[in-house]
């Protein structure tokens, strides 16, 4: 199957009940499969009248205490943004899936592209962190839409899926597993009686347990500034400790959530850091180079946001040059360039995207580095 | 009369939150009636205040969810429906209501306002008209009357207003009403009939904004404008809402404009889910 039907099943199996969206190329898949899907499961499909509304609405379905997502490209992305900053805010768990094409604006609508992974990570006003995952398969982008709601209810934040053209629509076969209810999480449910029970209120650790719409604890929540109460409060203090808590909850949480997978990086002079279909094509490059004779390993970012920091550090000390394939003109390179802080030499192997790298660029930037 | 008053205050007291006063909230404005209006009109027994969630987008009006101790939710500017959608769908077993201003509703969030009136989703939208933005200060609305003055109307609006009632009827709403924040007893009425009533109900409110819209238009105190609503309302049940256009100290036609049986968004899921489930069921059944 496609990756776009396999994210759709994936997040059938995760217990997803409830989409909202509306068509876009190449994400139209995605809402296909899940109209067909959900209302056989006993789930909610909804085409909304634009990208603004269908994330209000899947913010709106997690507070109603159902699993939600929805799924665009680029021009959809940008719309959404609004509302991803209200999900950050209120702390709402619920996925949103962008399947990259070519950019800026309406750009090449079909053809792939890799240059909102900025955007995923500061596309909403303010500061605040986010999880984004990126899948390089129809497997992969089945697995991780799993893992994406695992976090996002973990963690109470929306997580995205930054997948590209060419992962949403290749065929690739897919497994469906069995997938055990036990192994699927929830947010954390208020152990206080209504009447006690105060929304960001955090007990242990710096996630707050989730009441929902309809159980009578009269709670309010809202995108101003706001106390433990969930009441606005307008000063620099109630900003500040919201502010901290908002970032710390995944920026201290890091180390459970990063995901990378490394081939042959142990003993690697020159690692090719990639992600999504550039991964799979990195890989090939990898392999021609050590048939040269070239000491090249490949790490490919699972997770983008937060950062692999501190893997970037420690292969900084080891590898002579990072080579980091994109499509896109230069946006992740960025973020290894600061973390390998002038240890390793940088290499941007960029693409502009409406196509991938043919894997003889990569091994060239890779043989460059070697030299 | 005594008997009723201490009902209804015993609601208002039940279901404000009063460790959120003061108010922000300015001497003379509608939203507070209105406020107390669907205070009251939630005292009564039809309905559960439990399945009762509140949604609010940005702007004066928009504070109401911080006010009211529901499920209340304050979300981003002109998206109180979209999140208020997704909420119903979610669980259909909640009685939804989204509480804002005009601005919110119509400019900013207009496209989403046809668009619930249109699928009829089961819905109650009470929407603040004070016929500008007072939060920002008094700026012209897709609401401002032709020539009203407003901070950036100086010279007079040039743009002709929304006739709220007809575009929502037009849309596919259920019930539609109109009040002004005079009318507190008709108001409290509508808003309890339209919380029980299938499918999308508006309520629009006319309400005085004294202090940046009033003091521009020759209403500067809150009284002005309920005097003005006292002698200029005319109620008209029913109207042709063709006729229903406000101009600027022209009569403003009140009433219950539209009350009428559509099957709902929710009637038209459940029959779409009968039939996914046995399609997959014959399905499954031919690969045995």
């Amino acid at each position: 199957m496609s990756g776009d039907v396999a994210c759709a099943e994936g997040a059938i199996s995760a217990g997803c009940r409830f989409f909202a969206g509306y068509p876009i190329t190449p994400a139209t898949e995605v809402a296909e499969r899940m109209s067909t899907r959900l209302p056989q499961v006993g789930g909610v499909y909804i085409q909304m009248e634009d990208e603004l509304a269908s994330m209000g609405a899947v913010l709106g379905a997690s507070w109603a205490g159902v699993k939600a997502m929805t799924a665009t490209s680029g021009p959809g992305f940008s719309l959404m943004m609004e509302n991803l900053g209200l999900g950050v805010m209120l702390e709402t768990p619920c996925v949103l899936v962008d399947i990259q094409r070519a950019a800026p604006s309406t750009g090449l609508p079909t053809m792939v592209g890799q240059g909102d992974m900025m955007q995923a990570r500061w596309g909403s006003h303010g500061s605040y962190e986010i999880i984004a995952l990126v899948p390089s398969s129809p497997q992969h982008i089945f697995d991780l839409t799993i893992t994406a709601f695992n976090l996002s209810e973990k963690y109470r934040v929306p997580v995205l899926i930054m997948a590209d053209e060419v992962v949403g629509h290749m065929s690739e076969k897919v497994v469906i597993p069995y997938v055990a209810p036990e192994s699927l999480l929830n947010r954390q449910r208020p152990k206080v009686r209504p009447g006690k029970y105060l929304p960001y209120e955090v007990d242990d650790g710096l996630v707050p347990p989730m009441a929902v719409a309809g159980e009578g604890y009269h709670f309010h929540v809202t995108g101003l500034t706001h106390d433990e109460r969930g009441y606005p409060v307008m000063t620099a203090e109630a900003q500040d400790r919201l502010v901290r808590r908002l970032v710390d909850k995944i920026r201290l949480n890091r180390k459970d959530i990063i995901q990378y997978k490394e081939v042959q990086v142990e003993d690697a002079d020159i690692v090719v850091c990639a992600y999504g279909i550039s991964a799979r094509i990195a890989q090939f490059a990898v392999k021609m180079a050590r048939d040269e004779g070239i000491r090249a390993g490949l790490l490919q970012l699972v997770t983008v946001w937060p950062f692999a920091e501190e893997r970037i550090r420690e292969l900084s000390s080891q590898a002579r040059a990072f080579v980091v394939p994109e499509i896109n003109y230069g946006q992740i390179v960025r973020e290894v360039e600061r973390c390998a802080g002038g240890d390793a030499m940088t290499i941007l192997v960029p693409h502009m995207g409406g196509g991938v790298h043919s894997p003889a660029v990569i091994l060239e930037a890779i043989r460059e580095a070697a030299q | 009369m005594t008997n009723t008053s201490n009902i209804e205050n015993q609601s208002i007291e039940r279901y404000l939150r009063r460790d959120r006063l003061p108010h922000i909230w300015c001497a003379g404005c509608g939203i507070g009636p209105t406020a107390g209006c669907f205070l009251r009109a939630i005292g009564r027994d039809e309905i559960d205040p439990d399945k009762l969630a509140l949604v609010s987008g940005i702007g004066c009006t928009g504070r109401v969810a911080g006010y009211i101790k529901l499920d209340s939710f304050h979300t981003t500017h002109g998206r109180a429906i979209p999140f208020a959608t997704g909420l119903k769908l979610a669980n259909p077993e909640l009685n939804v209501v989204v509480f804002s201003g005009d601005g919110d509703l119509v400019a900013i969030g207009g496209n989403h306002l046809i668009h619930a009136a249109r699928r009829n989703i089961d819905m109650t939208v009470i929407c603040v008209n004070n016929f500008n933005y007072g939060m920002t200060g008094g700026q012209a609305a897709p609401t401002s009357p032709l020539e009203a003055r407003t901070t950036t109307t100086r010279y007079g609006n040039f743009e002709p207003p929304f006739n709220l009632p007809y575009l929502v009827s037009a849309s596919g709403a259920s019930y539609v009403a109109r009040w002004t924040a005079l009318h507190i007893r008709e108001l409290e009425k509508a808003i309890a009939e339209a919380m029980i009533k299938p499918g999308f109900s508006f309520i629009e409110v006319i309400s005085p904004c004294p202090v940046v819209y009033g003091r521009m238009n020759k209403e500067p105190e809150g009284l002005d404008s309920m005097r003005y609503y006292q002698e200029r309302s005319i109620v008209r049940n029913g109207a042709d809402l063709r006729d229903v256009d406000i101009d600027l100290n022209g009569p403003i036609v009140v009433g219950k404009f539209v009350d009428r049986e559509y099957p709902t968004l929710g009637d038209n899921l459940r029959q779409v889910s009968i039939r996914a489930k046995e399609k997959a069921q014959t399905k499954a059944k031919g690969k045995i």
